[in-house]
């Protein structure tokens, strides 16, 4: 066992425990082309995020260990990494929640490629992103003030606004680590947020797009983006309703 | 060492600097620079609304939110700058609908609008629904929807680049320029984090966005990128920093987090209680209570503690209750701070109430500006070229207390003015030569720390002066506690001299850029604490407990305060008052 409450904390007081982290690590300039494994023991509170217990580690013990991160509270989406084989937000994952019985593994997200240790390359990801037309597209005579649109209208299309493009989903499909060229979930949440809004005209152009072979086609529903979502957004949800509005047109 | 020209160069890619981008990217050629992908920009994390006299939902007028902003400010505004920016808000909403933006509705289809703390109707009378809000994420829509129009228009984009210098014709850093001579800028040196190499862009136009400061304290509400790079960068080069002794102190950081929760829970109805269950505002601000201003919710909420009637084991927060709230309400409107006080703290604020205590949330102060965006390198001289906008500028708007709301409005509509005026001044301008070996410092700079083989480490020392900033330069500042707050943080300066970096890379070199920032944070935090400590009064966010009054007479002016050498020095400069003359701040 690597990691043990200590004593019964007294009432109010927080529970530090031990805890390792087992970071898959890769540093070319230092240690040639291959990635291995590092064990890093670090004192934890009760209420600590994984993020903290990243951050002891190099601060503390070894200033080279390498991870985006900024705003340490899952709305930035710098900090996807696959923790215990699951993908998910370094400040958004307690340690108190992961089990500590044994070493919390940390590696960076699949599917892209790594730079330096839990860095990747998000180059090929934003550019699937800007492939959907990510943005309103509105034909109409902007008026002078603010165009109308129902609660219910604006409901439509909620729950994909809420993507903070941290590639979590992404990088957590099985179709997407084996073929790099399909568009993946966030692109199609992304699109899914601008189909299904009542003041956007370009819906058919994403559709379109989207129908491409490496389109949602290759989408085989298997939960993982939805699991992964940091935010709590339905993925598989919207990839379906982008391939219901691609057969019935209805949008 | 690559070298690129550019009519404008836009250093950061949040709100400021993408609606900056928007504005500049189609008038000249233009390329924003930005330590972080554009999406990781702190403005993402905003979350309550942006106010505006849409007057959608009540009545309201853009002369009420500037006397609003003027009297929130105490009265340290610039009232020509507050008029224009309430006057541009509705417009400035209006575009943000117009690219998409995914505001909540009102039953006709409008733009819904909320309460917010110090926004109100008839100069004080009672709370006006002013805020336009997506949920309690209107910064992360803002913040996307700017990004997904610079996508659009295909603006360029130098991700993960770290802006280190800024180039000058002229060197002020003695001070003994005369005033009256003409300085412009003539580029920027970055260093690019991926591979380490030293970029420097030559522009006719150089905006600074670079956002806040928030990491000079240990409890806050800002990113840990927010080591106010643009401000310090600023100040080295010999232009002075406005007002930076004002910093806020936003009531409801989550208890030993300092995670932001909206006021907007507040504007939604949410009630701060202290240990005996007392809705403890209604002692300190009868009229609006809940929503008065953040500067005096959060003394209060300290006072409550200081007196006793903390809440917890060692009573040392207070309560936000929400607990009378429909829960399908909370959900609809507050969706996200609820779930970072269910994800951090492990309390249901359905039934539970949420333990708060103040966090350090903004910088009222920072580089002085004009209404145009334009940056000044003393009480009246522009520098030629060189402009800044959002939180690392001060032009001013939030004079010594920003009302909750007014930094989105604020990104917009000076990050739109700093746009299209660095955009029409390149048009006309010639590039300015760049100096000889314009990376030399950079780089002598970077591989000093890089090449020490032994010193201080970054994280020891950014502990120390985070220590010490929130003992002694928190809420409540005195005369004794500022004065150990500025020799602790000289000290620390003493030792940087001596700091080293365990990697030594080229590569992402993340222990490099801590160490870099950390030295603007030991030079802001002198500027903050040498300008407090020589402020003897108490407005807005600044408060002196050995000085408890406001002393118009002795400050109602701002602090300008210079690096010259190794000292910092301080000037002041008049507040232009228009409209309003200064009164008791009551609410």
């Amino acid at each position: 066992m690597t990691a043990t409450l200590s004593e019964p904390a007294a009432v109010g007081e927080v529970p530090t425990f031990d805890v390792t982290l087992r970071i898959r690590r890769f540093t070319p300039e230092t240690h040639g082309d291959e990635a291995y494994w590092q064990e890093f023991t670090i004192q934890a509170h009760g209420t600590d995020r994984l993020l903290d217990a990243l951050h002891k580690a190099k601060w503390d013990v070894d200033g080279s260990l390498s991870f985006r991160r900024s705003c340490a509270h899952g709305v930035c989406g710098s900090d996807a990494m696959r923790i215990n084989g699951r993908n998910r937000l370094a400040c958004k994952t307690l340690l108190k929640d992961l089990n500590p019985d044994k070493p919390i593994t940390v590696e960076p997200i699949k599917g892209l490629p790594v730079i330096k240790d839990l860095i990747v390359d998000m180059e090929p990801f934003f550019a699937s992103y800007r492939e959907i037309m990510p943005f309103l597209v509105s034909e109409s005579q902007k008026p002078t003030k603010e165009r109308l649109q129902s609660a219910e209208q604006r409901e439509r299309f909620d729950d994909t606004t809420k993507c903070i493009l941290c590639a979590a989903c992404t990088s957590s499909c099985p179709v997407f680590w084996t073929d790099g060229q399909y568009f993946g979930p966030a692109a199609i949440v992304n699109a899914h947020r601008f189909i299904f809004d009542s003041r956007d005209d370009a819906g058919a152009q994403r559709l379109e797009i989207l129908n491409d072979k490496e389109g949602v086609w290759r989408c085989r529903t298997i939960f993982n983006c939805t699991e992964a979502c940091p935010r709590g957004i339905e993925v598989t949800k919207a990839i379906q309703e982008v391939k219901r509005a691609m057969v019935t047109r209805a949008y | 060492m690559q070298i690129h020209q550019y009519d404008v160069v836009i250093v950061g890619a949040g709100g400021a600097g993408m609606r900056a981008a928007l504005e500049s990217s189609s008038r000249v050629r233009t390329a924003v620079i930005s330590k972080l992908y554009p999406t990781r920009s702190h403005t993402g994390a905003a979350q309550g609304g942006m106010c505006a006299a849409l007057a959608n939902v009540e009545e309201d007028n853009w002369e009420w939110h500037t006397f609003d902003t003027v009297k929130g400010g105490d009265y340290l505004v610039d009232q020509d700058a507050a008029e224009i920016m309430a006057k541009e808000a509705i417009q400035a909403v209006i575009d943000l609908e117009h690219m998409g933006l995914p505001f909540n509705r009102t039953p006709e289809g409008k733009i819904d609008q909320r309460r917010f703390g110090g926004h109100t109707a008839e100069h004080g009378k009672a709370p006006v629904r002013r805020a336009c809000y997506a949920a309690d994420r209107t910064g992360h829509m803002i913040l996307q929807t700017l990004y997904q129009q610079c996508v659009a228009r295909d603006v360029e984009f130098f991700n993960e680049f770290y802006v280190l210098d800024v180039l000058l014709d002229t060197d002020l850093r003695d001070g003994t320029v005369a005033e009256g001579e003409e300085v412009a800028v003539s580029g920027v040196v970055a260093y690019d984090l991926a591979t380490g190499e030293t970029h420097v862009f030559q522009a006719k136009s150089v905006v600074f966005a670079t956002g806040g400061a928030g990491r000079i304290f240990k409890t806050t509400s800002n990113a840990h990128t927010l080591t106010g790079d643009g401000m310090a960068l600023a100040l080295r080069a010999g232009l002075p920093l406005e007002d930076m002794e004002f910093f806020q102190f936003h009531p409801t950081g989550l208890a030993g987090l300092g995670i932001l929760l909206s006021e907007a829970a507040r504007g939604e109805g949410a009630i701060l209680r202290n240990s005996e269950g007392e809705r403890f505002m209604e002692r300190y601000a009868p009229t609006i209570k809940d929503l008065a201003p953040r500067d005096m919710v959060a003394r209060a909420m300290a006072n409550e503690v200081r007196e006793g009637r903390g809440c917890g084991p060692h009573k040392d927060y207070v309560l936000l209750d929400l607990t009378h709230l429909e829960p399908a309400h909370i959900d609809a409107k507050l969706p996200d701070i609820t779930e970072f006080a269910r994800t951090y703290l492990g309390v249901e604020p359905y039934t539970e109430p949420v333990p708060v205590y103040p966090t350090a949330h903004y910088a009222m102060g920072g580089i002085p500006t004009d209404i145009d965006a334009r940056a000044l390198r003393n009480n009246t001289d522009v520098v030629r070229g060189l402009f800044a906008a959002g939180e690392v500028a001060c032009v001013s708007v939030h004079g010594a207390n920003r009302l909750g709301t007014n930094s989105l409005l604020d990104i917009n509509v000076f990050g739109k003015r700093a746009g299209i005026a660095a955009a029409e001044y390149a048009a006309t301008a010639e590039f300015v030569p760049l100096p000889e070996s314009p990376a030399d410092a950079v780089v002598g700079q970077l591989e000093a720390i890089r090449s020490r083989a032994s010193g201080e480490r970054v994280a020891d020392l950014r502990a120390a002066l985070q220590q010490t900033m929130d003992a002694n330069a928190q809420v409540f500042r005195t005369a004794e506690s500022l004065t150990q707050a500025l020799a602790d943080v000289k000290a620390l300066q003493a030792r940087y001299a001596e700091v080293h970096v365990q990697d030594k890379s080229r590569q992402f070199n993340l222990d490099l850029l801590e160490a870099v920032e950390l030295g603007f944070l030991l030079d802001l935090a002198e500027v903050v604490v040498t300008g407090a400590l020589a402020r003897e009064e108490s407005r807005g966010g600044h408060f002196r407990e050995d000085f408890p009054a406001r002393d118009d007479e002795k400050f109602m002016r701002h602090t300008m305060a210079y690096r010259h050498g190794d000292t910092v020095t301080l000037d002041y400069k008049p507040v232009v008052v228009t409209r309003y003359e200064p009164m008791e701040r009551k609410y």
